[in-house]
Formats: C-alpha cells, sequence, structure tokens
C-alpha cells in the first residue's frame, strides 16, 4: 500500500518532466521547415536566434520572476566578445568563440545579478535598463575597441569545426544555430523540471514561503539570472558569426523591448513560449512591414494591446478550435492540444 | 531540563514604538508551549523575529544554545526551527506534491540540483508520500493550490511547515479562519508530532489553547504579563483584566 502511493507519488512528480508527444511533433516540424525553404535560411536564422534570446529571458521571467528591460547588455557582450575574437584572431574556432563569448556575459551576469536581486520589480526594470545603457555608452565611448557606430571591422568568421564554410546563403548558419538552440533548449528544460528549478517557481509564487522551508532565495536568483546571462550571450555571439557583424544596436533597448513583446505574444514560464512568439513576433513584423513599411510598429503595438487585454488564453483556444474539433473526431476527447495555462503576469 | 528556544532581552521598535519590550522567554524542549495575548500585543511580531523575516533592534535569540540572531531565514529552516503562518502562504500555482517536495529536497539539501529530474530519488518520494497521507492531501496532491478548499490550503500550510522536519515547530493560529468541522484534522496533525519535537503556538481560541499547553506565556503591550502552568495562568487576576476587559 505505502509502496503503491510512493511510486504514485514518484510517477506524478516526474509528470511535468516527461516529454509529450507534441514536442517532438514541434521540433520535428522545426526541422522540416529548416529543410523545406533553403531560399529562406537568413530569416529563419534570425528566429532562432530571437528564439534562443527570448529562451533566456524566460528562464528569469516565467520562471524566477525577474523583471528585465535590460537583457541586450549580455546579447551585446556576447556579439562583441565574440566579434572581437574572430577580428584580432584570438579563436578562430567559433563553436569555442561562442562558448567564451557566453561565458564572457555570464561573468557580468553574475556581478550584475547582486544588483538586481535587490528590490521589486520597478527597481529591476531600472537597474536592468540602467545597466544596458551604460553598455551601450561605454561600446561607443571606447570606439577604438567596438568599432564605435561603424561597427566592428575585420570579423571573418572561420569555418566551423573546420569543416563548414558559413556561406552566403546561410545554410551552414542556420543549422549551427538551430543546433545550439537545440542543445540549450535541452539543458534548459533538464533545469526547470529539476528541484532548482521548482525552487525558482516557488521563489516566483511566494518568496516569503520560500524562504520559510530553507530556500536560500538569493542564492537561487543569482544562480538562474547568471545562467540566463549565458544563454544571452551565446545568442549574440551567434548574431555575430552568423552575419558576420557587431555593432553599437546589439545593446539598443529596443532589443531588450521586442523581447519582453516576444515573451508576452508566446507566454512566458513553460519555455516553448519564448520560441513559438519568435516565430510569430517575426512574422508579424514581415507581413506589417510588407502592408506599412513605415509605419509597422503601428501594427505590433495593435497586436500587443489586443493580446494583453482579450488574453492570451483566449486567443489560443480560437486558434485552437479547428485542430482540436478535428482531433476530438479523430481521437476522442483527450487528444486536444491545450497550452500550458502557467503564464507570466 | 534543556532549553530548545530562548530570547534574551528582545527589544523591536517600530519608528518610536515599541512592539517587543525586554522580552526573555524561554522554552524547553518537547514543551507545548502557548504565547497568548489580546490583538496588537505582539506577538507575529515575536514569531517573526524568531524565524528571521525581522531583525530585533536589540536582544539575543538562541536556538538549542546556539545564538542565530543574525542567520538568515533559511538557515534558522535548515537549523530546525519551523513556521506556520497566520495567513497563509502557499505557492498559487504549485501542487501540494511538488510544495511538499521543494520542503523535502531543502531539508535533505538537495534542492540545488539542477542536472536531476523531481521525482527520482526514492528518499523524497518517500516522505512526499508520508506527509501527504498523513494530512490527508493524496486525493488532491495534484491540484492546483489555489483551487483547493480553505481548510485543505490550510493543512498544507501546516504539512509544509512539519515536512522540513522541525525540531522547533512555531504556529502561528494553525486553526485561524478553520470551519469547525475541519479543524479537528488540524489538531489532530498537530498532536501527532513526535513529542521531542517543541511546539510554540500562538492562538486566539482558549479552549484550543488549555487543551493543547502545558505551558503558556501571556504577552501584553509587547511585553510578557505572566507565564506558567494553564490552570495558574487561568486564574491569574492580571490575565482576567486583560481578557474580561478594563472593566474586570
Amino acid at each position: 500500500m505505502t509502496t503503491n502511493v510512493q511510486s504514485d507519488v514518484a510517477y506524478h512528480a516526474r509528470q511535468h518532466g516527461r516529454w509529450h508527444w507534441s514536442e517532438f511533433a514541434y521540433w520535428i516540424a522545426v526541422l522540416a521547415v529548416g529543410l523545406a525553404f533553403p531560399s529562406r535560411y537568413l530569416i529563419m536564422t534570425e528566429i532562432v536566434r530571437l528564439a534562443l534570446f527570448a529562451l533566456s529571458l524566460d528562464l528569469i521571467l516565467g520562471y524566477a520572476g525577474i523583471v528585465s528591460l535590460g537583457h541586450a547588455a549580455f546579447f551585446g557582450v556576447g556579439a562583441y566578445c565574440a566579434g572581437l575574437l574572430s577580428a584580432h584572431g584570438l579563436i578562430d574556432e567559433p563553436l569555442l568563440a561562442l562558448i567564451v563569448s557566453g561565458v564572457a556575459a555570464m561573468v557580468l551576469g553574475f556581478v550584475t545579478s547582486f544588483l538586481v536581486i535587490r528590490g521589486a520589480d520597478l527597481t529591476r526594470l531600472m537597474v536592468t535598463l540602467g545597466i544596458a545603457l551604460l553598455l551601450e555608452a561605454l561600446a561607443e565611448r571606447f570606439s577604438n575597441i567596438t568599432g564605435g557606430t561603424d561597427g566592428l571591422q575585420g570579423i571573418d568568421i572561420k569555418p566551423l569545426l573546420g569543416l563548414f564554410e558559413f556561406d552566403m546563403f546561410g545554410r551552414t548558419g542556420f543549422f549551427y544555430a538551430l543546433a545550439v538552440l537545440f542543445v540549450l533548449f535541452l539543458l534548459a528544460r533538464r533545469i526547470v523540471h529539476s528541484p532548482f528549478g521548482l525552487s525558482l517557481r516557488a521563489i516566483k509564487n511566494n518568496p516569503l514561503r520560500a524562504a520559510a522551508i530553507g530556500i536560500p532565495v538569493n542564492r537561487r536568483l543569482i544562480a538562474i539570472y547568471t545562467v540566463a546571462a549565458f544563454y544571452a550571450g551565446i545568442a549574440g555571439a551567434l548574431f555575430t558569426q552568423t552575419t558576420a557583424l557587431a555593432s553599437l544596436d546589439v545593446f539598443a533597448f529596443d532589443k531588450s523591448a521586442d523581447l519582453m513583446l516576444v515573451l508576452v505574444i508566446g507566454g512566458a514560464g513553460y519555455l516553448y513560449g519564448g520560441l513559438i512568439g519568435a516565430l510569430v513576433f517575426r512574422m508579424l513584423q514581415e507581413v506589417f512591414q510588407t502592408i506599412t513599411p513605415q509605419y509597422w510598429m503601428f501594427w505590433i503595438g495593435l497586436v500587443l494591446v489586443v493580446i494583453v487585454l482579450v488574453g492570451r488564453q483566449r486567443i489560443h483556444a480560437a486558434a485552437l478550435f479547428v485542430p482540436n474539433l478535428i482531433l476530438k473526431q479523430l481521437a476522442g476527447r483527450k487528444a486536444v492540444v491545450a497550452l500550458s495555462d502557467n503564464e507570466a503576469p | 531540563m534543556s532549553i530548545a528556544l530562548e530570547t534574551r532581552n528582545l527589544e523591536k521598535h517600530f519608528g518610536g514604538l515599541r512592539v517587543t519590550r525586554d522580552l526573555s522567554l524561554k522554552i524547553a524542549t518537547g514543551a507545548r508551549h502557548a504565547l497568548i495575548g489580546p490583538n496588537g500585543a505582539g506577538k507575529t511580531t515575536v514569531i517573526n523575529q524568531l524565524t528571521g523575516v525581522l531583525n530585533p533592534t536589540s536582544g539575543r535569540i538562541l536556538l538549542e544554545g546556539t545564538d542565530i540572531t543574525d542567520l538568515p531565514v533559511h538557515k534558522r529552516v535548515l537549523r530546525g526551527l519551523s513556521r506556520t503562518f497566520q495567513i497563509n502562504q502557499l505557492y498559487p500555482d504549485l501542487t501540494p506534491l511538488e510544495t511538499i517536495g521543494l520542503a523535502v529536497s531543502e531539508r535533505l539539501g538537495r534542492g540545488g540540483d539542477w542536472w536531476r529530474r523531481m521525482g527520482t530519488r526514492d528518499d523524497v518520494n518517500a516522505e512526499i508520500a508520508d506527509t501527504l497521507g498523513r494530512f490527508r492531501l493524496l486525493d488532491v496532491m495534484n491540484d492546483r493550490t489555489s483551487t483547493l478548499p480553505y481548510g485543505k490550503q490550510r493543512l498544507l500550510e501546516i504539512a509544509v511547515a512539519i515536512a522540513a522536519k522541525p525540531r522547533v515547530l512555531l504556529l502561528d493560529e494553525p486553526a485561524a479562519g478553520v470551519p469547525e468541522g475541519e479543524r479537528k484534522d488540524i489538531l489532530a496533525a498537530v498532536s501527532a508530532l513526535p513529542r521531542d519535537v517543541t511546539v510554540l503556538l500562538i492562538e486566539h481560541d482558549m479552549d484550543l489553547v488549555f487543551s493543547f499547553a502545558d505551558r503558556i506565556s501571556v504577552l501584553v503591550s509587547g511585553a510578557l504579563l505572566v507565564e506558567g502552568p494553564p490552570d495558574e495562568v487561568a486564574r491569574d487576576p492580571q490575565v482576567k483584566a486583560v481578557y474580561l476587559g478594563e472593566a474586570a
């Protein structure tokens, strides 16, 4: 009897971390799309980078409840680090340079985390925003190193693993970025379904109670902020490596702000929000730019307001209405696709 | 007689307000000690200082002879001091299973594991099953906490505190707001605690206090008024005056 209950508990405790068939379907679809549109590698690479960047923000916002308007700081450090490593020929292997750039952003994340974990949401918004602005100004001031507004000159990305040349169609770049995203996604998935990841959700839900069961709240927040900085740094380095560009706008405020939009569109706190949000955001941007090249931000703004007012739940329900209707006919009620209701406020 | 929890000349000021006045308490190991007092006597402020949510203005706090005054909240918990809150402090989006699982993981020092999935350690699972069973929460273990009826949430609040396997447990009005019918579950859970666990109960309900406590401290305006066994405290004229109103 007792062992029955125990195995029951074990089963349900693992339930969250189990792979759902829709997740397999998602990744297979991503790969299929990648193979199906060889003429669209550049924009697809852009989406993958944005997805990784959004995944980074989701780790701190969706799980630990840390709001940030300056996540571009880490993206920028990763981007410049990868650029400098290449321009000065310090590390020729892109993969190694990528990891080093991620670690550079991670160090910055660790150092600034002590400022960020203090205070409440508004303080955090201002501190993160301030740090990103500081770095942008520094990059401009030391233009002898960063190339200033002209961007960093002389970036020449060597073949990946010495084998795969970064071609002008962006094929190598795309599959490289996708592979990096997938590996880091697996790692993030592991982290959020661990006791550590659960303790982050506990802290987000109720920091007072979290401390009262023995969770070292500050240490956990520092840890996840540092990890998220690593992710953002990798996204930035991918940007430099796949475009051979690094300029001041890697630190720009709109970068951080767009990222928030991506998560608002996709939903925070279930990891796929950033991935789906990046795709939808970039597609919307594309569509609106064709309709009204000058005023596409108007439409993005409108979409944002509608999402927040109508609520993502209802939009998801509406979008999934027809597919679910078909699924219900085919496979019964249990097969309907439901998105996680665990979303950011 | 060994002392589980002790305060020495504890003082807490909020601006010019003295909320705790020169409070020296000694709570014996294994005691069922109650801290009572009228509204605004500063009972919860005392609990918050004991657990580290508030820092005392002056004075020391000792847990089993060790000074813990400067330790942060979570370190006190790991040393065996656990509490429940007067108003439920739970995780609305988490399930009872996850809530208890976290408490057990942290106590066993496995809470920081980031490479291992939840539910993969037998010792943790066994304890979760045991705790949920004892508090009759097994049937709702996969429901979101925010959807549970109040009585169940209250049970969970106490279950979390006990899952930390405290040596000293602070109960801040455990039965507050719980309907008569569900009270017995909570009382049963509290009386089923091992005898060597020291319990400090803060309570308004005098029936509960007198049926539970073997020693009572009466707090008035932040200072200790009387301390003694229940029958002595019940007979005390000062206590009567406080509880029956100034008119008496």
